[in-house]
């Protein structure tokens, strides 16, 4: 994909991030701190397309490395966002 | 030649691609309130899950027995991290989740430009060698600033600010380090010394920006370093011509300029002042005014502050970190149940630098059982005090110091803050008479309508709620 098409995607998913963002209550800044944390195990998708295509031990290792720190943010983010959120309850 | 599944589709690999940002932006969506909020979480984590799977179909993606064990690593450490860790050690938990995501990133830049490297084609061309550098500079900033700041929230280092002469100097000094380097780079030089020279400065940096901030914005700096990986990962995206990567990475930095925005503003700095030195190392003069001479206060017991409770029809609870410090949140909420039991309306005004990073009051009051419409943000909060018959501020200071709306000459003059003073009677929960975190001397605690009940506050908050008990 030429460098254009990507910069416009870029700039478009940064108002979309702030329109939506912009509207999530300050109760709820900690669980959107770590959903983004979450999200942000995106880098995930870089360790995945480059291990293989990629030789030798140190680069491996590196990807390796960077896969594992990919998924902990996935999994451990999403988890306790989950956990955060399911405390917050309404007067019954 | 063979025929790739439909599966390895680019095309499908795309739409798949789609499918996930609109799960990511529809989750941060329901995170607009905290009945959908949850939801809105699992849509999000609905949405990862396609993108990786959509990934793995991807025709070059190969060597699967190492992908699994990074990702088993990865699992094996996040679900026992993220199933044990505190409330209360939340911020440090986002700092190291952010400090990986940082690391991520950089040691992925490393490898694409070792990679482009190794094939002999010399560097990447300049539209994937700036992002590189870019994500790659961020990343190690972000990697070691997040450590750092994990270090002073779980206090293995000294939460007060640490500087070094010529501070500003040093940082400036290594961020041209790794601009001249990347420069360097950009302009033909093959070498991947220099590129090492920029993960380390670019580290060095990282540590020596975070070390000089203070305890008290903290809220700030995650925030910041938030923002920070978010646009890393973005920058990696497009070295890797990756949308998803792109496209999230982008909500992430929305998502951590917002909240340093916001958090600044709170404090009434802007970032730059931050940034130049911390709170606690600048020499805060006492507010103007006769400040030598004592001052007298007024003291109470928790018999008197139990009769004003049970006697008011409405009573607002300011907590500040101080509340969380002596884990007094459920004796608060067990006074506040009695209370409500008496037909008093209880509600919470949480300031939003309330804790050690934005919103973290709410979730441990959260955790406390108190239910969220309880929960008042300043604004909404601010207009009702004038009615209110008792305000209980418990471990809270700053935030609630009049100065900052009445004394121009006052370190935090201009500060939006809980106007508690404005509340009929104001009952201070307060371990001694020290100074607040910023060393700032409070006019609230002299007011006629104020009184003071000295001691920790989980034990003064329950021999309140006995007396009241008791009545």
């Amino acid at each position: 994909m030429d460098l254009l098409t990507e910069l416009t995607i870029l700039v478009l998913a940064a108002f979309v991030g702030f329109e939506v963002i912009s509207k999530v209550p300050n109760t709820l800044h900690t669980p959107l701190m770590s959903a983004t944390n979450a999200i942000h195990g995106i880098v995930l998708l870089g360790g995945l397309l480059l291990i293989g295509e990629v030789d030798g031990f140190l680069n491996k290792l590196l990807l390796v490395i960077a896969i594992a720190f990919g998924t902990i943010n996935i999994v451990g983010g999403f988890l306790v966002t989950d956990r955060m959120l399911e405390m917050f309850k309404r007067r019954d | 030649m063979y025929t790739a599944s439909f599966l390895q589709d680019p095309d499908l690999i795309r739409v798949l691609y789609i499918a996930a940002f609109a799960l990511f932006i529809y989750g941060l969506h329901e995170l607009n309130h905290p009945r959908t909020a949850r939801r809105g979480n699992r849509i999000a984590a609905v949405g990862m899950a396609i993108a990786v799977v959509a990934t793995l179909l991807i025709e070059e993606v190969g060597n699967y027995g190492l992908i699994a064990v990074g990702v088993a690593i990865g699992t094996a450490v996040g679900i026992p991290a993220a199933r044990s860790v505190k409330m209360t050690a939340m911020p440090q938990m986002v700092a190291l989740f952010n400090g990986v995501g940082g690391g991520a990133v950089a040691l992925i830049s490393f490898v694409e430009y070792r990679r482009t490297l190794e094939l002999g084609l010399g560097n990447p061309a300049l539209e994937e060698l700036i992002p590189i550098l870019f994500a790659a500079i961020i990343g190690s900033v972000s990697f070691w600033g997040s450590n750092i700041a994990f270090g002073k929230l779980q206090e293995v280092l000294p939460g007060r600010p640490i500087q070094l002469p010529g501070q500003l100097f040093i940082n400036f000094g290594l961020l041209a380090v790794a601009i001249g380097c990347s420069v360097a780079l950009a302009a033909g030089t093959e070498s991947q010394g220099l590129f090492i020279v920029i993960l380390v400065a670019a580290a060095l940096l990282g540590n020596m920006f975070v070390l000089p901030i203070g305890g008290a914005d903290m809220p700030v700096v995650i925030s910041l370093l938030n923002a920070f990986t978010g646009l890393s990962a973005a920058a990696a995206g497009i070295a890797l011509d990756n949308v998803a990567l792109i496209v999230a990475g982008m909500l992430v930095g929305a998502s951590g300029s917002i909240l340093t925005k916001q958090m600044a503003d709170a404090m009434n700095r802007s970032i730059a002042n931050i940034f130049a030195g911390g709170f606690g190392g600048v020499s805060v003069t006492p507010g103007a005014g006769a400040d030598g001479e004592q001052k007298p206060v007024r003291s109470t017991d928790a018999a008197d502050v139990a009769i004003q409770l049970a006697y008011a029809s409405k009573v607002v609870v300011a907590p500040g970190y101080g509340m969380a410090v002596a884990q007094a949140q459920h004796t608060v909420r067990e006074l506040a149940d009695e209370l409500e039991k008496r037909g008093i309306r209880v509600d919470y005004a949480i300031h939003p630098v309330a804790g050690r990073m934005p919103g973290h009051m709410n979730v441990l009051l959260a955790e406390a059982d108190v239910p969220y419409d309880q929960l008042k943000e300043m604004d909404e909060i601010n207009p009702e005090f004038p009615q209110t018959d008792v305000a209980l501020v418990i471990g809270a200071n700053d935030v609630t110091n009049p100065a900052a709306r009445e004394n121009e000459g006052s370190p935090i003059y201009g500060m939006p803050i809980l106007d508690v003073d404005k509340a009929n009677q104001v009952i201070v929960l307060k371990r001694s008479m020290n100074t607040g975190f910023a060393g700032i001397d409070n006019p609230l605690f002299y007011n006629e309508n104020t009184a003071l009940l000295f001691g920790d506050a989980k034990e003064s908050v329950a021999a309140v709620l006995a007396q009241v008990k008791e009545l």
